[in-house]
């Protein structure tokens, strides 16, 4: 039998079980935490420091940290919703991400979670990076200049679609998506039908021929705010 | 004895009340004497260059941010562009008639912006008027109603927009071979309901106009004006269409230099001139040569060089406009004002039309065929005649771009609208004060100029008018902030 363990996330009591991390159990309760790399069907990574939370007074991944007995979660104080946004803005100036013309947008994790954490323009300077937009293939592109490097698409292509197209190559700010063949994408055994494709939450990975398919008020996060669902679940779990 | 007067560079830095950023350099020679006008875009966008590698699909969404006028028009006419490169330039009848939608309201927007709180002003003032009161706030205080007009006309407009492209302004709604959504009852109906007003207002703004042209006859026929050719694309009858249609071109007489001119073969009818003193180029037609072969676009060349146009509010006014000229083209730069207001009425009465079409309910959105990798578009756009020309590569990325902007081509025409202006009332004149320098304004006002498009910046324009003399020396500075 798998054993219950509750711990406490804002002052709020929380029950899980044994061997989830604190994000899957905030998540499962009803309690959102903002996060961009983690994604439920793909393995923990613990890349983008979004979920930070302080566990026990320092700072942690909600996404890979299991939880344990009486742990004490501090999610949304002032200090922890500054050190998120000063993350999300980092990830906006370190990429070329215009928001205004990007097929994306209204559909676009990060942008969802700059909304959701009020970004109105970043602090930081832009770093205008020269990346690569990768078209050869028939039915998908990468546009790097979007690219948060989550490893989301490292993570589907390896673990789901059992193809390893994607992986990361170079350090620090050469650090980057590259695909599995000699040359370019349309070399690789990637399909439009890989969870691989539909999993990237930013512009990076998109199929080709469904740009603006959806007009301005139906996109995703047109209506409801990123986390939204998940905390109306919780509404729902209490009432 | 008279002492010898040395040359004299005036400068009208920033033009004000119209869109984007310019000034206008006159230089008056000792003998007060015009030696040269000059109207200098001192802003620079680069769109041409920077969609060069991004997707072609891209393209709609990022050129309409070349302004936020009309970027409507930006949009549809990249959009009919991709359409081509996807093979889908038949669009299904409701993908065409929402972006016609879309475009008619983005016509009555633009049009209702720069004559109630662009123009207006100089014409119910006058030109001499206080700058304090010559302004839309001036407006809004002695002719409330008007103003009241202008605002809720622009905003029905921008109504329009909302529901065919998503947002009033920068939306997302033509999508290569066709449209991404469909016109609901509720919006609809929603439209419905304040058209009448808006077709009634319309034709009041007619009537104004058309009465401010007639009254100031004399003043008006000779003001910043000159004989000119005229570009406008016409339905294959011959009538008036802003969406769509062939190329046509008629001298200051009337006689056609060339017609119905698909827009894949503009560059055998078309070329563009450098020079040196401009971020501006100077379009001209070939035939013709630089010299002769300019031309002007916008409301005025629409109306002059279409045969008729198919809604009837409009086709009478356009007829009456006609007769003051006997018929023949109207090279009256001040009409442009009339002509606006004739496209004004035409295009509250296509919404109307369109709204009770219920092709707008239909489902069938988009069409993709045979892709290609170079296309050509042409749109009417409230300012003029609007070119957009794409290279792509194998991969769907765009190698070239190139587009041809109304006021790009009125370039030449306002550079001699200031030059006429400048003779006739600045030349042998010791002192010059506002209303003269707010004259080589309203010309320019005329064209409805965008210079934010013209060179691939809205904001705060105060004018200043600086008098130097050859070696630079401050003689004589005006400010107006």
């Amino acid at each position: 039998m798998i054993k219950p363990i509750t711990f406490i996330v804002d002052g709020k009591e929380i029950r899980g079980r044994e061997g989830q991390t604190i994000l899957q159990a905030a998540l499962e309760a009803g309690v959102y935490i903002p996060h961009l790399c983690f994604h439920p069907d793909l393995k923990p990574f613990g890349s983008c420091r979004v979920c930070t939370v302080m566990v026990n007074g320092r700072p942690a991944a909600s996404c890979t940290t299991p939880i344990a007995e009486g742990m004490i979660v501090e999610s949304s104080s002032e200090r922890i919703r500054e050190y998120r946004k000063i993350l999300v803005e980092m990830l906006f100036v370190e990429g070329n991400h215009f928001c205004m013309v990007c097929e994306k947008s209204g559909n676009c994790e990060l942008q969802a979670l700059a909304y959701r954490l009020g970004i109105t323009a970043p602090r930081f300077p832009y770093l205008f990076p020269k990346r690569e937009v990768d078209a050869s293939h028939p039915e998908v592109f990468i546009d790097r200049n979007r690219c948060v490097l989550c490893g989301r698409c490292v993570r589907a292509s390896r673990d789901v679609d059992g193809k390893h197209v994607f992986d990361f190559a170079g350090r620090g700010p050469e650090k980057k998506v590259a695909v599995n063949s000699k040359g370019r994408l349309a070399e690789t055994k990637l399909s439009s039908a890989d969870k691989a494709v539909d999993i990237c939450p930013v512009g990076a990975i998109l199929k080709k021929g469904e740009a603006y398919m959806v007009p301005v008020g139906k996109r995703a996060f047109d209506r409801k705010p990123i986390g939204a669902e998940i905390e109306e679940k919780g509404t729902d779990l209490q009432s | 004895m008279a002492e010898k007067k040395s040359v004299e560079r005036i400068a009208i830095h920033p033009v004000t009340r119209i869109e984007g950023h310019g000034k206008v350099t006159i230089l008056l020679d000792e003998n007060r004497k015009v030696k040269q006008a000059r109207m200098h875009i001192v802003e620079f966008r680069g769109f041409e260059r920077f969609v060069q590698g991004r997707p072609y699909w891209e393209v709609p969404v990022m050129v309409q941010r070349l302004c936020g006028i009309c970027p409507v028009s930006h949009h549809l006419c990249a959009a009919k562009a991709t359409d081509i490169l996807v093979g889908g330039e038949k669009l299904t009848p409701t993908a065409e008639k929402m972006r016609r939608l879309m475009h008619y309201g983005q016509i009555f927007q633009s049009h209702a912006l720069h004559f109630f709180h662009l123009a207006s002003p100089d014409l119910l003032f006058g030109f001499d008027a206080d700058p304090a009161v010559r302004n839309i706030i001036g407006v809004a205080r002695k002719h409330k109603d008007l103003a009241v007009q202008g605002v809720m006309m622009r905003k029905y407009g921008q109504e329009v927009i909302k529901a065919t492209a998503g947002k009033k302004i920068h939306g997302t709604g033509a999508i290569p071979g066709g449209i991404n959504k469909n016109l609901s009852i509720r919006e609809r109906d929603y439209l419905l309901e304040d058209i009448g007003k808006m077709i009634q207002w319309a034709k009041a703004a007619v009537d104004l106009a058309r009465k401010y042209t007639e009254d100031h006859l004399e003043e008006l026929k000779d003001f910043g004006t000159f004989p000119s050719n005229h570009l406008g694309i016409v339905r294959e009858d011959g009538a008036l269409d802003l969406y769509d249609g062939g190329l046509r071109t008629v001298d200051a007489e009337g006689n056609k230099i060339f017609d119905h001119i698909p827009v894949q073969r503009y560059l055998e009818f078309i070329a563009e001139e450098v020079r040196p003193w401009s971020y501006m180029k100077f379009p001209f037609i070939k035939s013709l040569g630089p010299e002769k072969g300019w031309y002007r676009v916008g409301p005025l060349s629409r109306i002059n060089a279409c045969d008729f146009i198919d809604t009837p509010l409009a086709e009478k006014e356009r007829q009456d406009f006609m007769a003051l000229t006997g018929g023949k083209p109207n090279n009256i730069t001040m009409a442009y004002h009339w002509a606006r207001m004739i496209e004004i009425l035409h295009a509250a009465e296509k919404i109307q039309e369109l709204l009770n079409d219920p092709d707008l309910q239909g489902t069938d959105l988009v069409v993709r065929g045979e892709p290609r990798r170079e296309a050509m578009a042409v749109i009417e756009a409230p300012r003029g005649t609007l070119f957009h020309h794409y290279r792509i590569n194998e991969e769907g990325l765009v190698t070239k771009a190139n587009l041809i902007v109304s006021t790009t081509q009125n370039n030449e025409p306002m550079n001699r609208s200031v030059t006429k202006v400048a003779k006739d009332f600045m030349e042998g004149k010791d002192k010059i004060d506002e209303g003269i320098l707010n004259r080589v304004e309203v010309a320019i006002r005329a064209y409805d100029p965008c210079l934010s498009c013209a060179t691939h910046a809205l904001g705060n324009m105060p004018l200043v008018v600086e008098a130097r003399d050859e070696s630079g020396r401050l003689l004589d500075s005006l400010r107006r902030d």
